[in-house]
Order: structure tokens, then C-alpha cells, then sequence
């Protein structure tokens, strides 16, 4: 059945296939091509696994195959100087059995996935591709792209990584801390675009989520010591924990204050704790993730909105402000201060990003004031904001909530 | 999607394990989970004790509390794994990657979702969550 040996050949594939491309680029030195190869095998196994049987281990399998297949393509190019006659006599020499895939090797292929030389498209492609092990089918499917378009912005990715010669190793220092945080930007992104998409069905959306949630797992393993990949998994388990109770059965979002938190996966939950707690462990402070998961900790472990730490909120925000200050955690703040310590501090704050014209275009502001002077009682002013943000929210629901709001006062 | 690997294997396969190099059991085990780890795709696991426990019939009418395991089954339930695949397939791919032995078993179960529930429209949460459409007028 062709079928059945193709989900056999993605399941290998999905197992193996960046530790796979890993050995082989470590072996060209180029990452497109070692994807090529890879995609070779892939093609060789599809044909032969049905007469043969699965090989008992189909990684190495594949990965002796794609080595091969790179010999066979050298020596037909007659490109067989001193250097590669070496590593071809040498890999010939090899078992099958012998293939040991080393983490080093993956860690490189991320670097590599997420290189600055491509762009913010291709990178998420190529890591979703190579380190996540998905095909261009789920790829395309998941961004609601057609799989022509996919395809070729994979083949565009691993053009431009060949052209560019990107060298298959990790960053040196003084570059690391920056491409870390661009690796872990994409992974968020990915897990972004699940959560917030305000397109397609809702499954795909857990699906890029569960993805980027795997992803950001298995850098955890590769880069143990660095803080913010533990920071960066505890936030995308405590936002996923809530998965459940944010989409009501209609596919409508159900904000945070309205969540039937008996619904919240606990298990999920106590992995956030336990990764935020592998952070804070390796005692160099709280960045930008790590920070975001301690307050995301705070709403998971609180029973309501009314019993929830905010002023342990509000400090957080505070340092959050210290490191990545933005107008959207400036607001986040004034909202904890609102709940805190009540809507009359926290209304010159929000005030002062109006002044100074930040989140323009957007809803948040004003309807986020809306609210605090509501609270205050200063009801034409509220009804006013709140009319503003109805015409500023993009979404339809939105737009509906902050009406009937304003509509009630 | 979510799997339970269940772990089950004879009276004679647990009596047998005893007189292996219990060295040799932890690592092989330790080598299986910590490639689970690096995948990124366990979520949990845990092993059972090798120790008498009990069984709650609910048979009568009021639950009989008896020792032991259930009385007709010749495997015992010692363990299990619960990790996060993309397909069928690739649970089935790791299942066939444990490293069990003789007299042992892997029983591969779907864990369900919220979704598995959808037609339970009358569920105490999904009217809640009705409830408070009503009340924010998003209906």
C-alpha cells in the first residue's frame, strides 16, 4: 500500500529527518544540499520500503542512502579532488549501523534555518522543514498557502543558504546572544501565528502552536544553559495550557476574565512551572521570555481574575518595561495597575501614551481607557473612547463587544 | 495529538526481569526517554511499582475494595508514557522503538480531546461558556 508506506516514511522522516539533514550538511557543508539528498532517500525509500520492508533502523537508512547519493554526485562531476576522495572512502567504509547523529550537528542545522540571510518567511519554512521535520504539504496547509508556494519558497530558502555560503556552525560569541534571539523569534512566531490567527480552522492553529511548543522542546535539550529557551517553552506551555477554555464551541475568543479555569490543562501548566523554574535556576535573571512566562505563571495559577497576584503583575511588567520597553507592555501595566491598585492610577499612565501618540491606529488604547474611565464613572468621556476603539478593532467580534459596552453605560 | 504508550507484560516476563542486569534495564530505558525528551515529544511518564496494590470492583452496588491486580488478566500494567505526535504513525513509530523484551507489551491509545466531546452540547462548561455569551451580548 503507497499510502500507508508514505505516513511510514513522514513519521521516520518527522523522527529523524533534521537529525538526518544535520549528518549530511555537516558533511557537504551546505545545508540545501544536504536537504536535497535527504529528500533523495526519502524518494529511494518510498520505492523500496515496500518490497524490502522498513528497515529496522530507517534513519540510518536513509542517511546512508543520501551519503551515497553525495558520493555518486561528486565523483559524476568528476569534482573528486584529494579533499573529497578522503571523506568518500572514508563514508563507504562506514556501516550502516554506525550512524550516531550528534546534537551538536542539529544545533548547527537551526542556526542555520533561522539564518538572518533569509527572511522571516523562509525562516519559519526551513525550520518547520528541517528542524521540525514536517513536509511541504503540512507546511503549506497549516499557513493556508498553496503547496506550489510553499515548495518554492523552501527551494528559494535553501537557493539563497547555498548562495550565501552560511557556514554550518554555531554563532561565535559576540554574535551568539543575537542569533539565539532571532532563533527563538522564529519558534514564537510559529507559535504566534497558531494562537492569535485570525484565519482558518481551529485545529490548525493548536497544530502550529503544538509545533512550535515541540520545537521550542527540543532546543531546550540542545542549548540547556541559556535561560530564555526555558523562558521562551514555559510561556508557549502557559498560553497553550488555556487553549481549551479560549475558543468558545462557535470559534469565538473568550477573554481571560471569562475562562472557565477548571478547563485549563493542569499538566500543561506544571511543565510551564517546571521550565520557568529551569530558567530561574541558572541564576542570570529573567529576560524577555522567562519574564512573560512569570506573568502568564501568575493568571495560570491564580483561581480568578479577582484572587490573581496583580501587584506581582505590575513589578513584572515593570521589568519587563526595563528590558523590552513597548507602548503594548506599558498598557499591559497600566491594566495590571487598574486591578491593583484601581482605574484613578492607572489612568495617568495610559494618558501618557496617548500624549505621546503611541498605538495609533490601534484599539487597545482607547478602548483600555475606556474602561478605566468607566470605572471612574467618567461615563460620556467612556462611552466616547469606547465608540473610538469599536471603529479602530479589525475584528468583527471586537467591534460588537466594545459597542454593546459602550451601549451599556 | 496525544498517546499513552501503556506498558503491560506477563507474570513470568516481571519474574524473569529479576534475574537481569537491572544496570543494563535502566539504561536501555534511559536512552528511550531521553530520546522522547529530545524529540520534544514527551509530556509525561512514570512507572509503577513492582509491588501488590488493589482493586476497586464496581460491580455491586457498593465498590469491593480486593488486593492484587484484576483477577483474569495475565499481564500486569507496570508504566507508561504520554507523548505528543503529529499521526498515528509516528506513536507507532516510538512504540516500536521501546526497548522491551520478550513476554512484554505496548498498548498505543489516543488520548481524547476537548474536540472528541463536540456533540456533548448539554456539558455542564460548554453551557457556562453559552451563558456568558449571552451576558457579554456576543451571541
Amino acid at each position: 500500500m503507497m499510502s500507508d508506506i508514505r505516513r511510514t516514511v513522514d513519521a521516520v522522516w518527522r523522527i529523524e529527518g533534521g537529525r538526518i539533514v544535520a549528518t549530511l550538511a555537516k558533511m557537504v557543508l551546505d545545508v540545501g544540499l544536504a536537504e536535497d539528498l535527504a529528500q533523495e532517500a526519502v524518494a529511494d525509500a518510498l520505492v523500496q520500503w515496500p518490497e524490502s520492508g522498513v528497515p529496522r533502523n530507517a534513519g540510518a537508512w536513509l542517511t546512508a542512502v543520501a551519503k551515497r547519493k553525495a558520493i555518486d554526485g561528486w565523483r559524476r562531476r568528476e569534482r573528486l579532488d584529494e579533499r573529497y576522495h578522503a571523506i568518500a572512502h572514508e563514508l563507504d567504509e562506514q556501516i550502516v549501523e554506525d550512524w550516531q547523529p550528534i546534537d551538536d550537528d542539529l544545533l548547527r542545522l537551526v542556526f542555520a534555518a533561522c539564518h538572518p540571510v533569509l527572511g522571516r518567511e523562509a525562516q519559519v519554512a526551513m525550520t518547520l522543514r528541517v528542524v521540525g521535520g514536517l513536509t511541504s504539504e503540512e507546511i503549506a496547509r497549516m499557513f493556508l498557502v498553496p503547496l506550489a508556494t510553499m515548495q518554492q519558497r523552501i527551494v528559494r530558502a535553501k537557493k539563497t543558504l547555498s548562495a550565501a555560503r552560511v557556514p554550518f556552525e554555531v554563532p561565535e560569541p559576540d554574535e551568539w546572544a543575537a542569533r539565539l534571539g532571532g532563533v527563538l523569534g522564529v519558534v514564537y512566531l510559529i507559535f504566534t501565528e497558531g494562537y492569535a490567527a485570525t484565519s482558518g480552522e481551529r485545529w490548525i492553529r493548536t497544530e502550529l502552536a503544538d509545533e512550535a511548543l515541540r520545537i521550542g522542546r527540543v532546543l531546550a535539550g540542545l542549548v540547556p544553559r541559556e535561560p530564555e529557551v526555558h523562558g521562551l517553552v514555559a510561556l508557549m506551555e502557559f498560553q497553550a495550557s488555556r487553549f481549551a477554555a479560549r475558543v468558545a464551541t462557535d470559534g469565538s475568543p473568550i477573554l481571560l476574565a471569562d475562562q472557565d479555569r477548571r478547563r485549563w490543562d493542569r499538566a500543561q501548566i506544571g511543565r510551564g512551572k517546571a521550565a520557568l523554574a529551569r530558567a530561574d535556576t541558572l541564576g542570570r535573571g529573567r529576560g524577555n521570555y522567562a519574564l512573560q512566562a512569570a506573568i502568564a505563571q501568575c493568571h495560570a495559577i491564580a483561581p480568578s481574575i479577582d484572587d490573581t497576584d496583580w501587584e506581582r503583575i505590575v513589578l513584572l511588567y515593570e521589568a519587563l518595561g526595563r528590558i523590552a520597553p513597548s507602548p503594548v507592555v506599558e498598557l499591559n501595566r497600566a491594566v495590571a495597575v487598574s486591578m491593583a491598585t484601581g482605574p484613578a492610577s492607572a489612568l495617568p499612565i495610559v494618558d501618557r501614551l496617548a500624549e505621546a501618540g503611541a498605538l495609533r491606529g490601534s484599539h487597545l488604547l482607547p478602548s483600555v481607557r475606556g474602561e478605566l474611565l468607566a470605572r471612574l464613572g467618567r461615563t460620556d468621556e467612556a462611552r466616547s473612547e469606547l465608540t473610538t476603539a469599536a471603529g479602530l478593532a479589525a475584528n468583527r467580534r471586537q467591534r460588537e463587544v466594545l459597542l454593546a459596552k459602550a451601549a451599556a453605560l | 495529538m496525544k498517546y499513552m504508550l501503556i506498558m503491560r507484560a506477563t507474570a513470568e516476563a516481571v519474574e524473569a526481569s529479576k534475574t537481569m542486569d537491572f544496570e543494563k534495564i535502566i539504561t536501555a530505558m534511559g536512552e528511550y526517554n531521553e530520546a522522547l525528551m529530545k524529540a520534544g515529544v514527551l509530556l509525561a511518564g512514570e512507572g509503577l511499582a513492582d509491588e501488590a496494590g488493589f482493586v476497586v470492583d464496581f460491580d455491586a452496588e457498593t465498590p469491593i475494595v480486593s488486593d492484587g491486580p484484576y483477577g483474569e488478566t495475565h499481564e500486569l500494567f507496570n508504566g507508561f508514557w504520554i507523548i505528543q505526535t503529529s499521526s498515528k504513525e509516528e506513536a507507532l513509530e516510538w512504540a516500536t522503538r521501546c526497548p522491551l523484551g520478550p513476554g512484554s507489551k505496548l498498548e498505543v491509545r489516543r488520548v481524547t480531546e476537548a474536540s472528541d466531546f463536540a456533540e456533548f452540547a448539554d456539558n455542564e462548561y460548554i453551557q457556562k461558556e453559552a451563558g456568558w455569551r449571552k451576558e457579554l451580548g456576543t451571541e
